[in-house]
């Protein structure tokens, strides 16, 4: 566990609410949560959920602080905004997850073993290297994000169609070596670094 | 008087002309009819109809004016006559030709429906005397307010404010009622984010400041008795010293107790200081007055609170209260507000099941809460119990189904409200005549016949028809208002007070004319009896919804003019038929069903009677014509006042003069009634499953009687009842009494 996350513990003892205000995007909205259920019914994965929205909520108010961080039901929202078009009280359901799984993960505590916690973080890493997504690592890493055996089987599996977009120059085989980027990789590197710092100094993360 | 002269007027407008032959209807009303004179017009309403019938009136000597137009619903502005007159609407155009298609086989039905109908409002209006007012005229238009609470104050300085005299009789040794003890109350006004004060104070610097109000504490009401316009009522005070008054109208807001906590053992009723209501919390925060509130037990500082709502209310256990009382939810929300205005760091948590702020600023007040921080969990909570200084609740999560132990320091309980209604007149035994005693747990210790207080509807609140007409109750002149009635808090307190401050004007204004109050607002009809005739059997002092009719020593009706809403719920009950009114009668209805011309057995016409209420079956007969609906050119309908005045001779009268089907439409009845004189629908269909009986006699089928609650809005359905009873005709066959 990080010291980051032992911080935030001994810094807000026993009041997750206040917490998750501080430190998550839009966290100032739980409170407002009236408990109606609309965000958990409108969710086209809402049956795929350890806990629904109307449940995190709940989690947070109810101090269930490694409940609501441990949990994988942030990562399953695939950001439809039928939760927020929905919810009669205006919450912006759809950020607040995506809030709470960010917070989730800098502090340590995002399940290890989530695919969607993985491919974002595969994205994120693909992206920021050169500033343009790498379509043809990205796929491959997405292969064998779960070991080689599956890697090797999933790629068989997809050999025909990557043939068939070779065939019509919809992929480049070159695109292995390095690949194109943006025009200021350099200075695309600088602003993450200056925007990860000015939020870490908003949170309060100190040699994170 | 002089003597009666039928002046019948057709209209041939709104293409009653075309479609029906009116010079023929002009023969009928003089010939069958024997009105003195009958005239057809081209456009009876307008300006010219209206003048030939008032100089008829005038210079002719008609005094007995029958329309054959529109429904009795439409024009009656128009149809307002100068005079001492009875006035009979013939319905030709809702009640014929809207309902009849205009086709060639279907006009000779269609014209004897129309003859029918003249013939029925000649005979109405022979039977018919112009309505003089009651004899029985108070003329007293002092305001009695009894309960000098939240309620109780607003309707004295409403009705002080509109210039009436008013007096208010309070229990205790101050005003202010349950109210008096709030801290704060919810808010009224935008952005009903904050509590705000109760205003007590300046109400009652308000009446003390005011001459026309009076103001008896200490005192409670001993004796009531008269009519509006001339109550009496006998004010004594706790010494014993009594004084009688005379009112013109009374208001009971006698509010409403907690329920009682102690009988809620399992949520920490009575076994600790620290458990307590929401009156109780009212106190600590008062005494507070915006400082910590401390715990009732050390006086310690306070951490955490938890709210438990619907404490013993809406359960179904024993000894519990059924209903929702309805401002709880919103009071625990202003109650949690106190400690987070005061400190924010202390918890407060609001158990509940479902959440209900009724009212527009409910939602601003809720949402107002969370942002200050109070927690709300829907959960049930099964135990409350002191634990090592604290005190342990358990309870259920429903959204996260987990059983939850949770600690606080304070625990406050949402107990319901329950009426002071008086006595259940319908549990207590009736006083004999000249036994009359005061019963110390009677509000208003009326000497009435039909008990002491108003009856009680439901969870022992007052019954006041909450439907259509609150503030309406079963007592004529006698107006309820606030907890009294039904659940509510300040806000809607004040809105009902100040609602039966205006109905109690009302109703003196209209006993000083005479007039009967509502629903039949503004009417000088009024029942009388033949005493030769009267068996003494008290059905109609029984059954008088309005508890008009008392008894004299020997047992005959003594009727309270000023009292009768002129239902006619007596006249339908009498079995001797010796009362009526002026212009409805036993007579009136009578004639006007014995005047339909009768075909015989085998022309295939039969006769359908339908006995329409004239406040929601009729209007909905009316509608259904409006919207081009049809029904059997066989029908007759009769508007009657009430369901409950259907005297069961008429029924029996119309089955022995050959009718082979008879209707009756009366109003919702039962706990959610709609019936506006509250009894009458729910006495006819008593009394009509008894008509089984003649029906054997008779050797009739029990389908050609159907008794049937119509709603104002069963517009498609009134017209199919008709249908269907012609169905049934059709199939079980005509009626052998025909004559």
């Amino acid at each position: 566990m990080s010291n980051y996350n032992n911080e935030m513990v001994e810094k807000f003892r026993g009041n997750f609410l206040k917490e998750v205000e501080a430190n998550v995007e839009e966290g100032d909205w739980v409170k407002m949560c009236m408990q109606c259920g609309v965000c958990s019914g409108s969710c086209p994965l809402g049956p795929h959920w350890e806990h629904p929205p109307q449940e995190i909520f709940m989690l947070i108010r109810a101090n269930k602080r490694e409940e609501v961080l441990n949990s994988s039901s942030m990562w399953m929202c695939t950001s439809c905004y039928n939760c927020i078009a929905r919810c009669p009280r205006g919450l912006p359901i759809t950020h607040i997850m995506h809030g709470l799984a960010t917070y989730a993960k800098r502090l340590g505590l995002a399940p290890k073993q989530q695919a969607t916690a993985k491919f974002a973080q595969l994205f994120w890493d693909n992206l920021v290297k050169t500033g343009r997504v790498n379509e043809l690592k990205l796929g491959l890493s997405l292969y064998f994000m779960n070991g080689i055996g599956e890697g090797i089987k999933t790629s068989l599996k997809m050999k025909d169609i990557g043939l068939g977009m070779l065939k019509t120059k919809r992929m480049s085989p070159m695109e292995m070596l390095g690949g194109h980027g943006c025009k200021d990789a350099k200075g695309l590197h600088a602003i993450l670094k200056k925007a990860k710092e000015i939020e870490e100094a908003k949170i309060g993360i100190h040699g994170a | 008087m002089a003597d009666a002269k039928i002046g019948a007027y057709i209209c041939k407008g709104c293409g009653l002309g075309e479609r029906l032959e009116t010079k023929q209807l002009v023969t009928i009303a003089t010939r069958e009819g024997k009105a003195g004179v009958a005239k057809e017009h081209d456009f009876l309403c307008s300006a010219a109809g209206v003048e030939m019938i008032q100089n008829d009136i005038n210079n002719e000597g008609v005094n007995r004016v029958v329309i054959a137009a529109c429904s009795r619903r439409a024009k009656t502005e128009a149809f307002a006559f100068d005079g001492e007159i009875t006035l009979s609407r013939v319905n030709l155009r809702e009640g014929v030709i809207w309902v009849r298609p205009d086709t060639d086989e279907a006009r000779e039905t269609t014209e004897e429906m129309a003859a029918d109908y003249v013939r029925m409002g000649c005979a109405e209006a022979k039977y018919m005397t112009p309505p003089a007012s009651a004899q029985e005229k108070g003329s007293n238009n002092h305001l009695l307010v009894v309960g000098g609470g939240m309620s109780g104050m607003t309707a004295a300085i409403e009705a002080a404010k509109a210039g009436y005299p008013v007096t208010i009789v309070e229990k205790t040794g101050a005003l202010g009622g349950a109210a008096a003890n709030f801290y704060k109350r919810i808010p009224d006004r935008s952005p009903y984010a904050e509590p705000m004060d109760t205003g007590i104070d300046a109400m009652i610097k308000t009446i003390e400041a005011d001459a026309k109000i009076s103001v008896k504490l200490n005192s409670t009401i001993t004796k009531t008795s008269g009519a509006p316009g001339s109550f009496s009522a006998d004010i004594t005070t706790e010494s014993g010293a009594t004084s009688t008054e005379n009112f013109g109208a009374i208001i009971m807001a006698s509010g409403f107790k907690s329920y009682d906590m102690n009988l809620l053992p399992e949520l920490g009723g009575g076994k600790s200081p620290d458990v307590v209501d929401q009156m109780g919390l009212e106190k600590l925060a008062k005494a507070a007055n915006g400082g910590a509130i401390k715990r009732p037990s050390d006086g310690r500082e306070i951490k955490k609170v938890i709210f438990v709502q619907c404490a013993g209310q809406r359960s179904e256990k024993e000894g519990h209260l059924s209903y929702c009382s309805g401002h709880c939810c919103s009071t625990s929300i202003k109650q949690a507000m106190y400690f987070k205005d005061q400190n924010p760091d202390i918890e407060t948590d609001i158990l509940f099941t479902d959440l209900r702020t009724p009212g527009a600023p409910g939602e601003d007040f809720y949402r107002s809460g969370q942002e200050k921080g109070i927690t709300f969990r829907k959960g049930v909570v099964s135990d409350v119990s002191p634990a090592g200084g604290s005190l342990k609740v358990k309870f259920k999560d429903l959204i996260l189904n987990e059983e939850i132990s949770d600690e606080a320091d304070l625990v406050v309980l949402a107990t319901g409200q329950v009426a002071n209604a008086g006595v259940d007149i319908e549990a207590v035994k009736q006083d004999e005549p000249g036994e009359w005693k005061v019963n110390a747990d009677s509000i208003l210790n009326m000497n009435y016949r039909q008990g002491k207080d108003l009856p009680h509807l439901k969870h022992g609140f007052n019954d006041s028809h909450f439907i259509c007409f609150p503030y309406e109750t079963r007592r004529t002149g006698i107006y309820t208002c606030g907890p009294v009635r039904r659940p509510m808090d300040i806000q809607q307190a004040i809105e009902d007070a100040t609602g039966a401050a205006l109905k109690a004007i009302q109703a003196m204004e209209n006993a000083q004319l005479g007039r009967a109050a509502h629903p039949r607002s503004g009417d000088l009809s009024y029942p009388s009896f033949r005493k030769e005739g009267c068996t003494q059997c008290k059905r109609c002092t029984v059954e008088c919804p309005f508890g008009a009719i008392d008894e004299d020593e020997r047992r005959y009706p003594v009727f309270n003019e000023s009292r009768c809403r002129r239902c006619g719920t007596c006249m339908g009950a009498c079995p001797v038929r010796v009362i009526s009114f002026e212009n409805y009668s036993v007579e009136t209805v009578g004639q006007q069903l014995k005047a339909v011309d009768m075909p015989d057995e085998f022309s295939e016409k039969p006769r359908i009677l339908v006995l329409a209420c004239e406040n929601d079956a009729y209007p909905a007969l009316d509608m259904a014509a409006q919207q081009g609906m049809q029904y059997s050119a066989f029908t007759r309908v009769i508007p009657v006042r009430c369901l409950g005045s259907v005297n069961t001779i008429w029924i029996t009268d119309a089955l022995n003069s050959g009718y082979d089907g008879a209707i009756l439409m009366g109003c919702q009845k039962g706990d959610n009634y709609q019936c506006h004189f509250v009894k009458g629908s729910e006495l006819a269909h008593m009394r009509m499953s008894k008509i089984d009986d003649t029906l054997k006699t008779l050797n009739l089928e029990q389908e050609r009687v159907a008794t049937y609650e119509v709603a104002i809005t069963d517009i498609k359905r009134a017209p199919q009842l008709i249908e269907d009873m012609a169905a049934t005709i059709e199939k079980i066959g005509m009626s052998p009494f025909k004559f």
